[in-house]
């Protein structure tokens, strides 16, 4: 028999939910009109009043929010609220320059506590469960949202954050873990070094995974649940809207992720035209918070491929569900957990070598982690007649990379002309990832 | 004192190597001497060879990378010890070999040496002094 964490809410006829949707859009619309000058100047300039927003349709007169608005905001231009009001400041993960800085007044807090709790019950998580959470805690809203989540519920939550994992595999055995919050790879990782120690997790607690914060597949879903001997469900979120918790999985229909509409309304668009697509279609996933109070955003573009359905579930929750996010619509990479844009690493090799070199990223998943070579063409400026001078090359393009985006990879130096030119934009990043 | 060497990168990957050789070849490019030092990724190829500039413009124009540098041909008695000698001088005096490599062909009794130092005119100053003979480069570039 299902269970909610929430159970009016989660369960509110379609009518009641989308009625209670457009009391909340109205007032949202209405705040960051009055305490946002970009919104302001945004309608303003669209010809759009807060009062002309009569019906959930309307919503689609409104211009987007993407990322690039919120680095020109850096870093509080789109905070609705004074400071004195916002108590928690998060940034997008692993981005180097502007990252995008969120705010949350306490009220936000708790709102996320709830949301999060809400997603550990649809994932079948109890008072009594144990959650190992080995989402990073930090700037990144992962590991955070997740703790605050857990102790919402009452559920007892180790923060154990990430690395460190024979420790995390000792904990998880001593301490009895019957819940596991990681990103989907790290969770293969902690099964290969279990399995290397000589630990098996068939004698484990451990129950269900919840795991997110990276594309993964069907494919990685069963190898996951082979490996740990456990349920492994998807979660969904993103700072900017508010960090885990945004949507999440039921462990009773394992199908699609339950948005939860009573705080964000999702709209799924072409990103070519901005249209809005037809349910069941793929597209990039659009969110208007609307109950946000520290950075409300209308219309924001995840840049996340996904379709929605509004069909019910065998649940008995009444929110819309997403599709397992199957790509991106621009160039950003998630590699293990992190936000990896291609320009981000033009501007390094710029910076070491003082040239535009041709570069070519090709992420990779070895042994269940992410890998990222780079490579370069090694043209006269860069050449030398000494090995020792070439490979002194790659280790500071490598260690760059790692001081500023935080991830791992390889310099691969190659010759001259062999990475493919196209006609128009440059194809900078194969994904060999098999998701 | 000094000798012009070519380098070019050359990739890690099956026939490069007879590429080069290849374009070399239809240029009428002679090679005299080489190397190749080799990563697991990339290797470098240095060649001492009749034609630098017939050489260059003929890689160049099949994208290759390719540079010039100074090293140094040093004769050395082609007996046992013959190279000890040579490398005890420069240690004694602290001159670095970045690499070495022998030549193909002798001159007279003795074997020829190219070397790359970290200091080039220190090195052939040294050596000059312990009477070592270095070649010339048109001399070597015809041999």
């Amino acid at each position: 028999m299902t269970t909610y964490f929430n159970e009016e809410f989660e369960t509110l006829p379609r009518t009641a939910l989308e009625a209670l949707q457009l009391m909340r859009l109205k007032s949202a619309v209405e705040r960051v009109y009055n305490n946002v000058p970009f919104y302001r100047t945004a309608y303003d300039s669209a010809g759009i009043r807060p009062d002309t927003i009569t019906s959930l349709e309307d919503l689609q007169r409104l211009p987007f929010t993407t990322k690039q608005n919120m680095r020109d905001s850096y870093p509080y231009g789109l905070f609705a609220v004074p400071m004195e009001e916002i108590v928690r400041i998060h940034a997008s993960s692993g981005t180097t320059g502007k990252p995008t800085v969120v705010g949350y007044t306490r009220k936000d807090i708790s709102n996320w506590a709830d949301l999060m709790a809400r997603s550990l019950v649809t994932a079948s998580v109890h008072k009594g469960d144990i959650i190992h959470n080995a989402y990073g805690y930090g700037l990144f809203t992962g590991g955070l949202g997740a703790h605050y989540g857990a102790e919402q519920l009452g559920a007892s939550v180790i923060p154990i954050s990430g690395g460190n994992t024979k420790r995390q595999i000792m904990i998880m055995e001593d301490f009895s873990s019957t819940v596991l919050t990681c990103t989907p790879s790290y969770s293969l990782f902690l099964a290969e070094e279990a399995k290397a120690g000589g630990v098996d997790f068939r004698n484990l607690k451990l129950r269900v995974g919840i795991f997110g914060a990276e594309p993964w597949s069907e494919s990685m879903r069963s190898e996951i649940e082979a490996k740990l001997n456990l349920t492994a469900l998807d979660i969904y979120g993103l700072s900017e809207i508010m960090g885990p918790g945004v949507a999440q999985e039921c462990f009773e229909g394992k199908c699609g992720l339950h948005i939860w509409e009573d705080h964000f309304i999702p709209e799924i668009i072409n990103p070519e035209t901005g249209e809005r697509v037809a349910e069941g279609e793929k597209g990039e996933l659009v969110i208007t918070t609307i109950t946000k109070q520290g950075i409300p955003l209308i219309r924001y573009r995840t840049r996340d491929i996904t379709s929605i359905t509004y069909e019910p579930c065998v649940c008995g929750r009444t929110h819309a569900r997403i599709a397992r996010m199957s790509g991106r619509s621009d160039d950003m990479m998630i590699i293990r957990g992190v936000n990896v844009f291609p320009s981000q690493i033009e501007s390094i090799l710029v910076r070491i070598e003082g040239v535009e070199p041709h570069y070519l990223l090709i992420v990779d998943r070895k042994e269940n982690l992410d890998t990222l070579e780079v490579q370069v063409e090694v043209d006269e400026q860069i050449f030398s007649d000494e090995i020792k001078v070439l490979q002194g090359l790659s280790k500071r393009i490598e260690k760059e990379i790692k001081d500023m985006l935080g991830v791992t990879c390889t310099v691969k130096l190659v010759e001259p002309k062999t990475i493919q030119r196209s006609e128009g934009k440059a194809q900078r990043v194969i994904d060999k990832r098999a998701l | 004192m000094m000798v012009e060497q070519i380098s070019i990168f050359i990739e890690n990957k099956s026939g490069r190597l007879a590429e080069v050789s290849k374009i070399l070849g239809d240029a009428g490019v002679n090679i005299r001497a080489l190397s190749l030092a080799d990563t697991s990724d990339f290797g470098i190829l240095r060649l001492i060879v009749n034609d630098r500039d017939k050489a260059m413009a003929a890689l160049k124009g099949k994208g290759f990378t390719v540079n010039k540098t100074v090293v140094v041909a040093v004769e050395v008695p082609d007996q046992p010890g013959g190279l000890a000698s040579i490398l005890q001088v420069l240690d004694s005096e602290t001159i670095n070999v970045e690499y070495m490599y022998a030549f193909v062909e002798r001159c007279g009794s003795n074997a020829v040496i190219i070397f790359r130092f970290d200091e080039t005119e220190k090195a052939i100053a040294v050596l000059a002094a312990k009477g070592f003979n270095m070649l010339e480069g048109e001399r070597l570039y015809g041999i």
